[in-house]
């Protein structure tokens, strides 16, 4: 399974053996991941199934305690990583926006342009109104966060992540604070950076969503990966006994 | 029976006509409101007198307001009063700028990371533990008293730069407490989106955490600097000529009291612009964060 995505091209993200635990208890046991460019890796699991954490870890947002993480093939789990580097070539998108209320949505999205990558002011501010463009969001430029709704600040948190071009884009379950009616269009957008050929990994309890715009599906399970493959695979014909069981619970409220 | 005006608002298509109901109710709750403003019209003048008589009636009044509120010191005290106030409202501005930057640096050595800087984190720390526990008379006293027996070369004797000196060592540790409690109280959130963008610790400290830090802070550290204003008045036991010392000087020769009343209530007055200011930016800065507008 996950061999088979690592030949036509090098894996973007890699996970070996990973493990982390919050003050004795395991939230991930033994993962391992294989995330090839240009995918979208579908993330799901009963909640505290350690896909946050997972996200987390490779987004360099915990620490890890065993095992180890690669980003284009270095790796970016080794103390003596610049760690702060690597963190500019990946881009999380948190559950619950994380937007600096202090700033306008542009500043928002230029701060870390200008103040990392050096780029000029005039010119990060005209990349963050072309992709707020994109994301029809043209108009809220200059809102500061707590005048737009969830569904747009979601959107400014993806721009905020996208404005420093990451060649890794983290999802941590991005439309479970939102109104049912504004899940659709943050989803949209995601659609959208997956036709851009983006390479993502999303924690989701979408299931729908998961099966229609995932290349690899992931089911969690007490911080192992119980059951992985395409998206036909995992949610037509699961082979594991409690992947059944989590998609039975999940689906038949109406969910797909 | 008067019938209700036109809903504020409503459109001219709207039919609305009000009901017996409300307009039953809108009539009760008038005669309600009027009964109110009657009622606490009487309570505040029977409660007005009764204090009156209580104080005047006072076997003590007679030689209390000789002592407290003589008109005639009171004039003789009031300007000369307001010349030492002006000392006081210099003090303020110099140590209360002194203590913003002095405590914010404090603070943030707190928070700095990694062993270069374990020196500094211990030393920030032990200044914030022994000047908030240390009384401020006695730190006075020490560096306005004491400093000047040391005869020592090029340190002044000049007890309003040094009052000033031991106001600023007190209250920049309260005030790096008030900016350290800023820092905390921003979300660990917050901090991870800034690194997840690639800003390095600093950074995060500068563009998120303490502009966030900061703002929250501002009406606890205007409350200090009300406080400030007032602890002006205890460079006066060195012997520099404020509104206190003012005061003093008058009462040492009169024996009659009423001088530290003006220079207490000329204090109180100064202290009521200052909440008005704390009430005014913290209400503009709502605002300004709920409103957008110009970046």
């Amino acid at each position: 399974m996950s061999g088979t995505t690592g030949d036509d091209a090098a894996p973007v993200l890699r996970m070996e053996s990973v493990r982390k635990t919050f003050g004795g208890s395991v939230v991930l046991r033994d993962v391992d991941l294989e995330v090839a460019p240009h995918t979208v890796t579908a993330l799901i699991g009963a909640s505290g199934s350690g896909k946050s954490t997972l996200l987390r870890c490779a987004g360099l947002l915990e620490e890890i305690d065993d095992g180890a993480v690669w980003l284009d093939g270095e790796e970016i789990s080794d103390p003596r990583a610049d760690q702060d580097a690597v963190r500019r070539r990946i881009g999380v998108v948190f559950q619950a926006y994380n937007l600096f209320p202090h700033m306008s949505v542009l500043e928002n999205i230029t701060l870390a342009p200008r103040r990392v990558h050096g780029v000029p002011r005039a010119q990060a501010r005209a990349h963050a109104r072309e992709l707020l463009d994109r994301l029809g969001l043209a108009d809220r430029a200059d809102e500061y966060p707590d005048r737009l709704s969830g569904g747009q600040q979601q959107r400014v948190a993806i721009v905020r992540a996208l404005a420093v071009r990451p060649r890794l884009l983290l999802l941590d379950e991005i439309t479970a604070a939102l109104d049912p009616e504004l899940v659709g269009e943050v989803l949209g957008v995601v659609r959208d950076l997956k036709d851009d050929g983006l390479t993502m990994v999303l924690a989701t309890h979408e299931m729908g969503f998961a099966r229609d715009v995932a290349d690899q599906v992931c089911f969690l399970d007490g911080g192992v990966v119980r059951e992985r493959g395409t998206a036909e695979e995992v949610f037509g014909e699961p082979r594991e006994e409690r992947t059944r069981r989590f998609l039975r619970r999940v689906v038949e409220p109406g969910r797909l | 029976m008067t019938v209700a005006r036109e809903e504020p608002g409503a459109d001219a298509r709207d039919t609305y006509v009000p009901s017996w109901r409300r307009i039953e109710r809108e009539r009760h709750k008038r005669s309600r409101a009027r009964r109110a403003t009657a009622v606490a019209a009487l309570s505040t003048l029977v409660t007005g007198v009764v204090l009156c008589l209580v104080v005047v009636g006072a076997p003590g009044w007679p030689r209390t307001r000789e002592t407290f509120f003589d008109a005639r010191y009171a004039r003789e005290a009031f300007p000369v009063v307001l010349e030492g106030l002006w000392l006081n409202v210099r003090l303020l501005l110099a140590c209360g700028v002194a203590v913003l930057v002095l405590g914010l640096l404090i603070a943030v050595a707190r928070t700095l990371r990694g062993p270069v800087f374990f020196p500094l984190r211990v030393l920030a720390a032990a200044y914030t533990d022994f000047f908030r526990g240390l009384p401020l008379i006695i730190n006075l006293m020490i560096v306005v008293l004491g400093v000047p027996a040391l005869r020592l070369q090029g340190i002044t004797v000049d007890p309003v730069l040094l009052g000033g000196a031991a106001l600023t060592l007190t209250y920049s540790a309260y005030v790096a407490e008030v900016f350290r409690a800023g820092i905390e109280s921003v979300h660990p959130s917050q901090r991870a989106a800034a690194r997840s963008l690639g800003l390095s610790n600093r950074q995060t400290l500068r563009y998120v955490v303490l502009p966030q830090a900061v703002r929250r802070q501002v009406p606890p550290l205007l409350n200090d600097l009300v406080s400030l204003q007032k602890d002006t008045g205890l460079v006066s036991i060195g012997g520099a000529v404020d509104a206190v010392r003012a005061a003093d000087i008058i009462v040492g020769r009169s024996l009659n009291y009423t001088p530290y009343v003006v220079a207490g209530l000329v204090f109180v007055a100064l202290t009521v612009p200052m909440t008005r200011l704390t009430d005014w930016v913290t209400a503009r800065m709502n605002r300004r964060q709920a409103q957008g507008g110009a970046v």
